[in-house]
């Protein structure tokens, strides 16, 4: 259910950038969403419907590119991809260090929309 | 033929509510105000932590609380009990707080009398995670019953926490709770989270959660001066 505040932060954002580009009409709406978030494509559209009736950002589509969960690896300092799902063994495999830092994973960005 | 045109954006979709945040951040840094916000399931012992903390740091501390835990009055009046000046939040069916909640429930507290503010925040371990509310500092509660796995199914709000209390450790004979699996798989994901096992029933371990949060306090007056 927090997809419907994320949404309303959509919205927002949106309309502003909508504006100052003189748009008639918002088309699409791409967003880039890290995998620690649980945003489902299906609500955000559900509910990105509702908030923006009556908008010119009204019927706009939205596209969730999720960005994978990635972890930094202390000892040598190189980024690999983890399954955030099950952490149990963690080594990084350059240099088989086991003390990693989250380095992407929880991005909630609107990267471009589309306008006519 | 209308052509569609591309809008670079690039922009944080929850920049608003962040902006307040760090202005409320703000402001209760000016007013030396140590704002808490607690978050866990629902029935992993919220307001029992709170209540045992606050009793434990009453005498050091002018204590304050923001109730949002959903509609009913049943957790303010346990905490107004205990005579801290108490704010509860309407959020009817909302499943979380955010910044501007916050910052409503702050203009009805005097914050000039006050050291050390919690916010109870409404139980679920997914939405909070989203808000920054302005805290200070942020802290999740993992009661032994809902199992050590939560960490990967909830991975934001064990990444966003300073700290972790695990409470009900008097239960942990009648769980499966594996704490080094717990805190392994933890490590991964925030490596700087301090974890406190503690049991608001009996007690154990509320000394050196109350002992930290004193600590953390006191480091965060200091930044001030």
């Amino acid at each position: 259910m927090h997809e419907l505040g994320v949404t309303e932060g959509v919205l927002k954002v949106v309309l502003r950038h909508a504006e100052v580009s003189n748009a008639d009409r918002v088309v699409s709406i791409s967003l880039k969403v890290g995998e620690l978030h649980d945003i489902i494509e299906e609500w955000m559209q559900r509910y990105f419907d509702y908030v923006s009736r009556g908008t010119i950002a009204e019927g706009a589509k939205i596209i969730i590119h999720q960005s994978p969960a990635t972890v930094m690896c202390e000892d040598c300092g190189k980024a690999f991809p983890i399954n955030i799902r099950k952490m149990d063994k963690i080594l990084c495999p350059y240099c088989s260090g086991i003390k990693v830092n989250l380095a992407s994973g929880r991005e909630l960005i609107i990267e471009e929309i589309e306008v006519i | 033929m209308d052509t569609i045109r591309l809008i670079d954006i690039k922009e944080e979709i929850l920049s608003d509510n962040q902006d307040l945040a760090d202005d409320i951040r703000g402001l209760l840094l000016k007013e030396k105000v140590f704002m808490l916000n607690l978050m866990a399931s629902p029935g992993a012992g919220k307001t029992s932590l709170l209540i045992k903390t606050i009793r434990q740091l009453k005498n050091d501390f002018q204590i304050g609380v923001i109730e949002g835990d959903i509609e009913s009055l049943v957790d303010s009046e346990k905490i107004m009990a205990e005579k801290v000046p108490t704010v509860q939040l309407r959020t009817g069916g909302a499943c979380h707080l955010d910044a501007p909640m916050i910052n409503t429930a702050l203009e009805q507290i005097d914050l000039k009398n006050l050291d050390l503010l919690f916010i109870e925040n409404i139980g679920n371990l997914v939405c909070p995670a989203e808000f920054d509310t302005g805290a200070t500092c942020k802290v999740m509660i993992l009661s032994v019953p809902e199992g050590d796995d939560k960490v990967l199914k909830y991975p934001l709000m064990f990444s966003v926490c300073d700290a972790l209390v695990i409470n009900k450790t008097d239960c942990l004979p009648y769980f499966d709770f594996n704490i080094d699996l717990l805190k392994e798989r933890l490590q991964k994901l925030n490596p700087d989270i301090k974890v406190f096992e503690v049991s608001s029933k009996t007690g154990e371990g509320l000394d050196s959660w109350c002992k930290w949060l004193e600590t953390e306090i006191k480091a965060y007056n200091e930044k001030l001066v």
